[in-house]
């Protein structure tokens, strides 16, 4: 089994919601230790080796990028911020 | 027999012995103009060492055993021995004093800050005659291996004997010793060297250890108190007594406690080597533990026994086969000392060098085998490098998100049971099953007597398992499991038992080779242990090889499973034989160096 890129959320936006919730009132160094308790339970639960892997590099690949994907930010349009 | 003078009362003080120089019948022939020859000559009388030459002789191989002084382990030093190591003692006729002598533990508490995160339990299974762990100071291993040594006619141990020249040369190699009464050389078919981390073996043949330094710096201090700790490892992340760093407390004998106390990279070895810098530190230890277990913060009377400020590093050499010249112990590879992996590997390399080199020297096997060493004991060595890098990252991390995520890992292992296996202050030592798992050892019964399966195992033999239940047994009646099996077994001769050790009868083995066969010479038959309801009665045997009838385990006399088979034919174990010997493996190789 790959690692699910594709939507996978029962429900995303609440998820979304209830991590930034969750984070709420915390310090940052609170927030970090937050973060990796999360990430360990979250990569227990998941458990396989190799979706794990490939989920840290999908994770290095998107940041180690600073710039927005090519083609995306130049046609910045207020009017799709619906 | 005669009584042995050389078994020390219990109270030796063997921090003090300094075994004498003796002039060896080499060194006059030096003077004579001539020059000895031995089979094999081991370098260093470490515990490595020490083990090698014996499980040599027990094996009937002639072996001179060269220690540069005459004194044993200073300090405690390598202090757990593992209970593979116990079984390898076992075999080489010590391991009884070391249980004795030490204190058996299998508990280990994990605290992070304030608070006890978790326990384990090493060996949670009955049915184990040796316990997971025994703590003894090494000078004990030492000396009780040294008195092992004195009671074996083929060793020859040669105390103030310093290795200054090393020459490989095409079929042995010339040493140049330093003695009392000056140098002398001698040549060796084949040297061991157990010479530790400074190896001067290594040295003069101009080899050395690759790997990782780690910049953190250690305290052990070993303090005689009267503590109502039990005899279990606690490992403290972080404490309040020593905030941000480490500490580890072990039980020794003799009313002595190790705690090693995590430093930082910029201590001062030699100030905090010092009686007034150790003594407060142990104290305020003992005050929030005893706080912390709900005393009155009462601190005992402490009696500084041995300091010692270390680094560590994590390395090997590329090889330890270098021709004739074969390294084993710290010589070969260094590790962190979390998880006991130093001496416990260096003994199991011994263990598994002994037996090939006694065939290669025996002529019962090609130079091949030794390499099998080689290959075997790297690969052990890169698993305990890699168990001991990671268990040094998580103690020590080295940055900042790596302390997040190691923090983390005890908070949640309060609460999870997945997070208490992340926690790793040290994966302490289990022998590695890269090339067949160490023979688990099982209770059985021979004779009416309870015994243990791997007390039956001869020096240099390998031994088969041989699993028949049902048994196929009529009333006493010899019985054959069969000429496809190649054995022919003997009802009623009783399984070999007692002390594996010399002086021991030497038991007739119940298997022979049916005439029709190639015949085998008789070292390299196997011993035949049969395990059915009779010998057998908890079925642990059974369980522990997951055996069912007609299965036959092959194991090395290194107690390593080296093949199972199921109704193997004669031709199929004598392969299997073959293939752990090597017999079939570069019988042209030269004995040039590699």
């Amino acid at each position: 089994m790959p690692l699910i890129t594709s939507p996978n959320f029962d429900a995303g936006d609440d998820f979304y919601e209830a991590l930034l919730a969750a984070h709420q009132g915390l310090e940052p160094a609170q927030s970090h230790a937050f973060n990796a308790r999360l990430i360990l339970l979250l990569a227990n639960h998941i458990g396989r080796q190799d979706v794990l892997l490939e989920a840290l590099s999908a994770a290095a690949r998107s940041t180690s990028s600073d710039a927005p994907p090519a083609g995306f930010a130049s046609h910045e349009d207020p009017h799709e911020r619906t | 027999m005669n009584a042995n003078p050389t078994v020390a009362s219990p109270d030796v003080d063997y921090q003090r012995i300094v075994y004498p120089y003796r002039r060896s019948a080499d060194q006059d022939a030096h003077a004579r103009g001539d020059v000895a020859r031995h089979p094999v000559v081991v370098v260093g009388a470490g515990p490595v060492g020490l083990c090698a030459a014996i499980d040599l002789a027990l094996q009937g191989v002639p072996v001179v055993l060269l220690n540069n002084d005459g004194r044993l382990s200073v300090g405690s030093r390598a202090l757990c021995f593992a209970k593979r190591t116990l079984e390898i003692l076992d075999r080489l006729g010590c391991g009884q004093r070391l249980v004795d002598k030490g204190v058996s533990w299998g508990v280990g508490r994990v605290f992070f800050r304030d608070a006890q995160v978790y326990q384990f339990d090493l060996l949670a299974e009955s049915g184990h005659q040796r316990p997971a762990f025994v703590n003894l100071q090494q000078y004990y291993v030492e000396g009780f291996l040294v008195e092992r040594a004195l009671e074996l006619p083929l060793l020859d141990l040669r105390w103030h004997h310093g290795v200054t020249g090393v020459e490989p040369r095409d079929d042995h190699v010339a040493l140049t010793l330093e003695t009392p009464d000056g140098p002398y050389t001698l040549l060796a078919d084949h040297v061991v060297a157990c010479d530790g981390a400074r190896s001067t073996v290594r040295r003069l043949i101009g080899q050395e250890s690759h790997g990782r330094t780690f910049h953190d710096r250690f305290l052990i201090a070993d303090v005689r108190m009267n503590a109502p700790f039990p005899a279990e490892r606690w490992f403290w992340f972080d404490p309040p007594f020593h905030p941000g760093q480490s500490v580890l407390l072990h039980r020794q004998p003799d009313g002595v406690w190790r705690i090693d106390f995590q430093l930082g990279w910029d201590a001062d070895p030699e100030l905090e080597k010092r009686p007034e810098r150790i003594l407060p530190r142990v104290r305020t230890l003992m005050r929030e533990a005893s706080r912390a277990a709900g005393g009155d913060g009462a601190v005992p009377d402490i009696e500084l026994v041995w300091a010692s400020v270390y680094t560590f590093a994590c390395m090997r050499m590329d090889s330890f086969r270098h021709g004739r010249i074969l390294f084993a112990g710290d010589a070969a590879h260094g590790v962190s000392p979390f998880g006991a992996r130093g001496a416990n590997s260096g003994i199991q390399d011994a263990d598994n060098l002994a037996w090939k080199l006694a065939a290669v020297v025996q002529g019962r096997a090609p130079l091949a085998l030794l390499d099998g060493y080689a290959r075997e004991r790297e690969l052990a060595a890169d698993e305990n490098l890699l168990h001991s890098t990671r268990s040094t990252d998580f103690i020590t991390p080295k940055s900042e998100i790596s302390r997040v995520f190691r923090d983390a890992t005890l908070t949640l292992a309060k609460d999870f049971d997945f997070a208490r296996r992340l926690v790793n202050s040290g994966r302490l030592s289990v022998p590695t099953t890269q090339y067949g798992q160490p023979a688990p050892d099982a209770p059985i019964r021979i004779d009416g007597h309870d015994d243990w399966l791997l007390r039956q195992m001869r020096p240099g033999r390998f031994t088969a398992l041989v699993f028949d239940t049902p048994p196929p047994t009529k009333g006493g009646q010899r019985v054959s499991l069969g000429p496809e099996w190649g054995l022919g077994v003997q009802e009623g001769s009783p399984m070999p038992r007692g002390e594996p050790a010399p002086g021991l009868p030497q038991v007739d083995v119940a298997v022979r080779p049916l005439p029709d066969l190639p015949h085998l010479p008789h070292e390299d038959v196997p011993v035949l242990l049969r395990i059915n309801d009779a010998s057998d009665p908890h079925g642990l045997v059974r369980a522990r090889y997951d055996a069912e009838p007609g299965l036959v385990v092959l194991l090395r006399p290194d107690q390593h499973v080296c093949a199972r088979l199921h109704h193997p034919t004669a031709a199929e174990l004598q392969s299997a034989l073959r293939r752990a010997l090597a017999q079939d493996a570069a019988l042209e190789e030269t004995p040039a160096c590699r």
